[in-house]
């Protein structure tokens, strides 16, 4: 009971940093229908910069000329083109980073050093945990706040029920959608961040599986829902924990899929996705 | 006949083209043109499902890398046995190789399209994205479970794989793949199968069962992507789970839209660059994949279409001598 315990609290950290990253790919998706491969990857300059703030701005800023200069031109020609970009995109900064900071994995000083909290029932939990939940709480509960309270994010869910509608209102939907790229790139560089505090040290490549496994998580709540990124984030991360705990480490990088399949078969749209009917 | 014809002639064709060009290149042209080839199986292959049909595949490498696994290990454990009956009876080694090699392909070839059943079962019930990110998902599963069967070489890789396939065999492939492709987008089945892509809901009212459709679509293209992975490990002779992971799947889909979706010529073209430009690229060493990354989004940018959309690429277009006009579509 208390390994159970423990592996819960574990995968609940784990779990918010997926949260963070399906945040900014759900959003994306509500607004462009855009699968925005590169999202994972815009962790990673936020991960070398460390510094919450600093590199919340930083990445910010690299999703602004991303969207800008790339997904812009696009944004008339085909979903698929799209999506290529977006690949393209993620090859780019992945490559960009082996060719500024070489290819093997850099190290840098803990920056909070580790120490172990008592829980009660045996069940500990690091102070860098404490960390990332409070900060990925908070942040949740401020994109919640700007979603739903602000003139922005009531513009934002408007440009993401239909575009063409929006514009008619007055909304400027290009100002939108760069909005969401930036927004989406300050949680992702807040998630780089909180990885960091435990595993302090980047390598080029190492944005694609947490990227894909956060896309997974947000389709598994329903892409597009906000609530339902949080959701399938902390399924994906306590699921993930508990197979390495309980079966087999190796089939880690599975198991996120296989719970996606599952899924999907049973919710065609995701966990809190609402199914839409076709229409001719 | 005439069929008959063609088909032998191809075959003639290719020992030619096999026996000039292994002496006249050196090895590493060689197995870049190889390489080639198996690229273009890949991307007329996955055309079939994403361009034909307008379904959302991003798991090619998951059914390449079954049908490469599923042919190395038929040629380990049976395969190696033929052909040493056959050397015995005094047959050349090429011509010994061919029954076991075949085989080995078409097995591997069966065993990806039953995969690709299975994953095409889904598309009954999933659309567009979700669709893309099941297959997507289904593709990391195969290379995960390879990665932990020990019998199969797992992390190590499997080693010791006869180098039975050259471009006679890839050019066998090729021609397979084109013959395929273009014979299906002529016939009713290619009709059924761009009404699914253009409007499903359309093509349903019209009485086209897309189920049975989308899912023939898939067995078909995965049932290629086995034959490519089998070709790709009699010709490397070394497998490695970590040669199929979704950016494998992410290249073939490149030469797919970079080509035009739905054009068999594109797609061939497209395969050909995006095989070519990583070598040609070589000696910029480390810049290499940034300068693949920004072709890709500039292409992307300034084509979004494809290089040749939905059109085809015809000898009789580029002569100018059109002889009947409902064919020059």
């Amino acid at each position: 009971m208390t390994e159970f315990l423990q592996q819960l609290v574990n995968g609940i950290t784990g779990g918010c940093v997926y949260a963070l990253i399906a945040l900014g790919y759900t959003m994306v998706y509500g607004i462009l229908r855009l699968i925005n491969f590169a999202h994972g990857d815009i962790s990673d300059p936020g991960r070398a910069l460390a510094v919450l703030v600093l590199s919340m701005l930083g990445c910010g800023l690299v999703g602004l000329l991303i969207e800008r200069l790339a997904y812009k031109p696009v944004r008339r020609s085909s979903r698929l083109a799209a999506l290529i970009t977006a690949i393209g995109i993620s090859l780019l900064l992945e490559n960009g980073g082996v060719l500024l900071f070489g290819a093997d994995p850099k190290f840098f000083p803990q920056i909070i050093p580790a120490h172990n909290l008592a829980l009660g029932a045996g069940v500990t939990i690091s102070n860098q945990q404490v960390i990332i939940l409070v900060v990925s709480l908070g942040l949740m509960l401020a994109l919640r706040w700007i979603v739903m309270s602000t003139r922005v994010g009531k513009a934002m869910r408007a440009v993401s029920h239909s575009h063409v509608a929006a514009a008619l209102m007055g909304i400027s939907v290009d100002r939108i959608i760069t909005f969401t790229f930036v927004l989406g790139s300050m949680l992702a560089a807040a998630a780089g961040v909180l990885v960091a505090l435990q595993n302090p040290k980047i390598e080029p490549y190492m944005g694609i599986m947490p990227g894909l496994k956060a896309f997974v998580a947000a389709v598994l709540g329903g892409i597009g829902n906000i609530p339902g990124a949080v959701l399938g984030g902390l399924v994906m991360g306590i699921v993930e924990v508990m197979v390495v705990g309980y079966l087999s480490p190796t089939y880690r990088d599975a198991i996120a899929f296989v719970l996606l399949i599952v899924i999907l078969l049973v919710r065609p749209a995701g966990i809190l996705g609402k199914a839409t009917a076709e229409k001719v | 006949m005439r069929q008959a014809a063609w088909a032998a002639g191809t075959v003639l064709g290719l020992v030619v083209v096999e026996m000039v060009l292994s002496r006249a290149l050196n090895p590493y042209v060689l197995r870049v043109v190889v390489l080639c080839g198996i690229s273009i199986i890949l991307a007329v292959s996955l055309n079939l499902i994403n361009g034909f049909t307008g379904q959302f595949s991003i798991g090619h490498a998951g059914f390449m890398a079954l049908g490469a696994y599923g042919s190395a290990m038929f040629s380990l454990h049976v395969g190696i046995g033929w052909v040493e009956a056959l050397s015995g009876a005094g047959l050349p080694v090429a011509l010994a190789a061919a029954p076991a090699l075949l085989a080995a392909l078409l097995l591997g070839g069966l065993l990806a399209a039953a995969a690709g059943y299975l994953v095409g079962l889904p598309s009954l019930r999933l659309r567009g994205d979700y669709l893309a990110i099941v297959t997507l998902g289904f593709g990391e599963i195969i290379r995960v479970v390879i990665l932990n069967i020990d019998a199969v070489g797992g992390a190590r890789g499997l080693g010791g794989i006869p180098g039975w396939a050259n471009l006679f065999w890839v050019g066998l492939g090729v021609a397979s793949v084109l013959v395929v492709a273009r014979n299906l987008a002529h016939s009713t089945y290619g009709r059924a199968l761009f009404a699914i892509r253009d409007d499903e809901v359309a093509a349903e009212a019209l009485g086209v069962n897309t189920t049975s459709y989308k899912v023939l679509a898939f067995v078909i293209g995965a049932f290629f992507a086995g034959v490519a992975g089998g070709l790709f490990a009699h010709v490397l002779s070394y497998l490695n789970p970590g040669s199929f992971t979704f950016i494998k799947s992410i290249e073939v889909i490149a030469m797919v839209v970079l080509g035009g979706m739905g054009s068999i010529s594109g797609s061939v073209v497209a395969a050909i660059l995006l095989t070519l430009l990583p070598e040609v690229l070589r000696p910029v060493k480390d810049l290499r994949m940034v300068i693949y990354a920004l072709m890709l989004v500039l292409l992307m940018i300034t084509r979004p279409q494809g290089l040749l959309g939905t059109r085809e690429l015809s000898l009789r277009a580029l002569i100018g001598r059109r002889r009947a006009p409902h064919e020059a579509t």
